[in-house]
This record gives C-alpha cells, sequence and structure tokens, in this order.
C-alpha cells in the first residue's frame, strides 16, 4: 500500500469512528452518555490512527525542495522527537521567539521544505465532519512521543517568563460584547456551562488535567483537536476575533497554562466529548 | 475609542512584519487576532469597566474607581417606559434557551439569545443547566414589588450595578438584547404562568 493510500485509509478509519458516535443521539450534550461512550472506546482512542498518519507526515517529502521534517528542531536538537512537546513552549535562539509546536511547525516547513506559511496559516485546523489537517495529525504523533514525561515548558530565558506573564494578564482580559475572559469560565472549581464542565485553569490540577489530555480525539466531532484549536474556539465563544495559529497570544495563554501545569505527566492524544 | 482601535491596528501592521516578538498586551492581541465575518479588531478594547475587571486574581483594584464604575453602570439603566416590565414568558423562554450570537460562526442577521442557561438553573425540568451564576428557579415567589422589578431589570440591563466585577454579560447596556426580549424574560421570571415558577413533584 502506498503512502498517501495508507493515509487516505486511516483517515477514513477515524472519520468513520467520528460518523458512528455523532449517529448516536445527540451525545454531544450529555455528559452521561457520553462516559458511557468513553468507556465503550476503552483504551481504543481513535487517535491511534491519526498518530500514525503524523508520523508519516513527518517522514514525507514535501514542498518545493522536496525535503522531510525529518531535520525540524523541535527545541531538544535537529530530529529529536521524543519529549519535546512536552518542553513546549519554549524559546527558539534561531527566531528569537517563543514558539509553541504550531508555530514551530510552520517554521520547519518553511526552513526545511520552502512551503509558505500561509499555505498551513489558511487552514491549520480542519472542519467539522472533514478530514483532519497535516498539523492535527503531526501534533498528535508529537504529543504520543512525550506520553508519560512531565511537562516542563522552557521558563529560563526572560521572554519565556515574559510570555507566562503575558499569558496571565491574557486569561484575565475581560472585553467584547459579553465581557468574557478565559477566568469567567475557567476561574472557579467545579463550575459547569451547560453540562459541560469547566475545568479551573487557575489551579495546578485543573491545568494539569487539560493541559496533558491535549491534543484530543473530539467523539463528537470524530476529529483529532491540538490545544491551538481549543484556544480559538473558546476565543470564538468568548466573541472575539478569529485567533491566528501560532500566534503571540496562543503561544502566550499556552505557556501560561503549561507552567500552572507543570510537572504533570503527558498523556496526550486525549479523548474528548 | 476610535483612536485606541487605531493604535491598535498600527501595532499590528508593525508586529505583521515578523521581525520583533509581541513584548506587550496589545501588540500581542494586535498581531494574534484578525477581524473575521462580522466581528472586528474593535472587539479587543477594553472600556475602563473591562479594565478594571481584568485583573489577575487577589489583585485589589483602586475603591474610589469600583463606586465611581458602580454608580456609571447604574446611571446606564434605561427602564421600560410606564415600569412595564413583563412580557412573554413563552418568548422569553426561547431566549433564555438560545445560545447563539455575536461569535462570529453566528449569523448576525439572526436574534441574539440570552444564553441564561449557561449559567442559570431556571425551568425546573430542564436538566442542562449550568452553574457560574446562582439558580432562579422558582424565581416568582420573590413577589413582583416595584423593587423586585426594577432591580432584576438593573441585573439584566447592567449586572454590574450592584456588583461590580460581576460575571455576567449587560444585556441591555450593551445592546446584547432588546428591551422586548427582556420584558420577555422577565416575564419568564416571574409570570406564575412560567415554567420557572412550577413546582415538579
Ligand atoms: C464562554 C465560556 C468560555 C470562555 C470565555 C472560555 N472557555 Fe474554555 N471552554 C469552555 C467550554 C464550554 C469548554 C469545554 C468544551 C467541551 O467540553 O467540548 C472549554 C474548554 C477549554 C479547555 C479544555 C479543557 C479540557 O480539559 O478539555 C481549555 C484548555 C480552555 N477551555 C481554555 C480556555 C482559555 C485559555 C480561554 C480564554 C482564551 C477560554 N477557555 C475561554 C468555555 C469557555
Ligand atoms: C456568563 C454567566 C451568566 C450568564 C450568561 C447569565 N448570568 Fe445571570 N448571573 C450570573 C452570576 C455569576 C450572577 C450572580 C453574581 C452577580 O450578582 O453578578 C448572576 C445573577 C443573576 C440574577 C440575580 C439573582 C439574584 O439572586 O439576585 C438574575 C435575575 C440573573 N442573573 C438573570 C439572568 C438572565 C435572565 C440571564 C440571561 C439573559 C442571565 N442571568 C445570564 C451569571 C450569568
Amino acid at each position: 500500500m502506498g503512502l498517501m493510500e495508507s493515509i487516505r485509509n486511516t483517515r477514513w478509519l477515524s472519520a468513520l469512528f467520528g460518523l458512528l458516535i455523532a449517529a448516536a443521539p445527540s451525545s454531544g450534550e450529555d455528559a452521561g452518555i457520553f462516559d458511557e461512550y468513553r468507556a465503550m472506546f476503552g483504551d481504543d482512542n481513535p487517535a491511534i490512527f491519526v498518530i500514525d498518519e503524523g508520523e508519516e507526515y513527518w517522514l514525507e517529502p514535501q514542498g518545493p525542495k522536496n525535503t522531510s521534517l525529518e531535520d525540524c528542531d523541535l527545541g531538544l536538537g535537529p530530529g529529536v522527537v521524543e519529549g519535546a512537546y512536552a518542553r513546549l513552549p519554549r524559546y527558539f535562539a534561531d527566531v528569537d521567539k517563543v514558539m509553541d509546536v504550531e508555530a514551530r511547525l510552520i517554521f520547519c516547513m518553511g526552513e526545511l521544505q520552502g512551503r509558505p506559511s500561509a499555505e498551513i496559516e489558511g487552514y491549520p485546523y480542519s472542519m467539522r465532519g472533514d478530514l483532519g489537517t497535516e498539523i492535527e495529525a503531526l501534533v498528535a504523533w508529537l504529543a504520543d512521543q512525550s506520553s508519560g514525561m512531565p511537562i516542563a515548558p522552557g521558563q529560563e530565558h526572560v521572554k519565556e517568563r515574559e510570555f507566562f506573564t503575558l499569558g496571565e494578564q491574557l486569561f484575565y482580559y475581560r472585553a467584547g460584547p459579553h465581557d468574557f475572559s478565559c477566568a469567567t469560565c475557567h476561574g472557579q472549581q467545579d463550575k459547569r456551562i451547560r453540562l459541560q464542565s469547566l475545568p479551573d485553569l487557575t489551579s495546578h490540577e485543573g491545568a494539569a488535567a487539560s493541559y496533558s489530555a491535549w491534543p484530543a480525539y473530539r467523539i463528537s466531532e470524530g476529529i483529532v483537536r491540538t490545544m491551538g484549536w481549543r484556544m480559538r474556539d473558546c476565543f470564538r465563544q468568548q466573541r472575539f476575533p478569529l485567533l491566528g495559529v501560532g500566534s503571540d497570544v496562543t503561544v502566550a495563554l499556552q505557556t501560561y497554562l503549561a507552567v500552572t501545569a507543570a510537572g504533570a505527566p503527558m498523556m496526550a492524544p486525549g479523548l474528548k466529548r | 475609542m476610535k483612536k485606541r482601535v487605531a493604535h491598535l491596528l498600527m501595532l499590528a501592521s508593525l508586529a505583521g512584519t515578523g521581525l520583533t516578538q509581541a513584548d506587550s498586551l496589545p501588540e500581542a492581541l494586535g498581531s494574534s487576532f484578525e477581524a473575521i465575518n462580522h466581528v472586528d479588531m474593535g472587539r479587543l478594547q477594553r472600556d475602563p469597566l473591562q479594565e478594571f475587571c481584568s485583573k489577575p486574581r487577589g489583585q485589589a483594584g483602586d475603591s474610589a474607581m469600583e463606586s465611581a464604575l458602580r454608580d456609571e453602570a447604574m446611571a446606564s439603566v434605561v427602564f421600560p417606559e410606564g415600569d412595564d416590565f413583563i412580557g412573554d414568558w413563552a418568548r422569553g423562554a426561547e431566549v433564555a434557551n438560545n445560545g447563539r450570537g455575536l461569535q462570529y460562526s453566528d449569523d448576525p442577521e439572526a436574534p441574539n439569545g440570552g444564553n441564561c442557561y449557561a449559567c442559570h438553573q431556571l425551568d425546573p425540568t430542564e436538566v442542562a443547566y449550568g452553574n457560574l451564576g446562582p439558580s432562579l428557579m422558582g424565581y416568582g415567589a420573590r413577589g413582583q414589588s416595584e423593587v423586585m422589578l426594577r432591580y432584576t431589570w438593573t441585573k439584566l440591563w447592567n449586572t454590574h450595578a450592584y456588583n461590580v466585577c460581576s460575571h455576567m454579560p449587560r444585556f441591555g447596556a450593551l445592546g446584547i438584547l432588546t428591551e422586548q426580549q427582556l420584558k420577555d424574560l422577565m416575564a419568564y421570571l416571574f409570570d406564575p404562568d412560567s415554567p420557572v415558577n412550577q413546582s415538579i413533584e
């Protein structure tokens, strides 16, 4: 079976899992039913197909330079993927920037493969019911390569500490027609919106439980979603404009979450409602 | 306000060059978001109340500022003509259930919802309610005195009049809901026939 063909097959398989669940009575809304589905999945997280797909993307020569991403430096040296995700976001001297996994991947695609960043930035996350994107697959695979390792984002460089502070300020930044900030929905324990539980992301326990489980396979969508997508979608609910993939705001917020969660073991890709 | 937006946009175009990384909040906001559909960059600007209520937990605010903001919120409330507060509870139920409105994924032509169930329990038969706010089940039992009606209208119009950094949106003051929608919600809360005021065995 050729590479592209196998990619297509695994994508269809994971999309199928999603459809099976989506066809069931509107389970998305009901936490109880969701727990039953989760039990039904057991250890079989459909994200495993997407993880394999991510590795294939990593190895596949692409772009004008027809190279793979194998020399991409995610912070532990070119090509080192084991444990790299758990150490993000972090400062990268070659670009003088703090980056999350998505910003770094887009950078590597540009540098190594010669692909214009607009190509990825225009469609980083799949639409509901669509097939997953390359970013989603790569992030799923990279997170899996950090499974069991403690969350340890960089905090040595001054920029990394600045980004933590920026993230904290953003977390409490109230604006828009509903006056919402992240803290409106994620600043207290044992809260929920309708039936969806809201983790208290200002506490270590809440942030750890959340951060360690993303990227995650979302049963209601049949797709692997990344933490970058989560940030974008929560800002949508906050009535803010569109959040850019790999943007400073997304990196700063993920720095805030990762530092608050630090020490807990990564367990991604997780399984979400 | 206009000026501040212009400033933000200027910063955005600066940061967009990719040469530097943001080292301030406005710069980060300006370079990280883009306008989409009916949602523009002006959404990122804060009014004085939002700015006051953006402090990380544990940081105290200036108390003179706090009472000034409370007075301002109180003064913003527009009461309906003739203190005619009560609309139609059935329409109010729809507004309370509808969580849509003002997100870039929402249809700007459709009426906004109040999304009350996101945060409050109301109709005792509805199990999908959130708990960011207190339960409002049986609200009508508090009586329909002028004081109670005006208090509740004020809460809906501009909740900050009573609690400066309340988590509840300013449905009237920021034009999320129309006066008619607010009256319908008032009926949903107070009308003895409203499901909110029925008890279940
Ligand atoms: C209006 C409410 C609201 C706001 C504002 C909001 N969120 Fe959320 N957030 C939610 C809901 C609801 C969920 C759960 C969605 C689900 O179950 O699929 C969620 C989920 C999350 C999760 C994943 C939790 C998990 O363990 O699965 C993270 C992380 C998160 N939000 C972060 C943020 C950040 C950071 C902000 C600010 C940029 C923010 N949220 C703003 C409502 C909100
Ligand atoms: C994002 C959360 C949120 C939403 C949405 C929301 N509320 Fe609230 N509401 C609260 C909180 C929190 C309080 C209590 C704290 C306070 O006074 O601000 C409250 C208080 C109230 C009170 C006063 C209760 C009392 O005991 O005095 C009323 C009445 C009320 N809300 C009605 C509504 C209605 C009607 C809607 C929908 C149009 C609504 N709320 C939407 C969060 C919310």
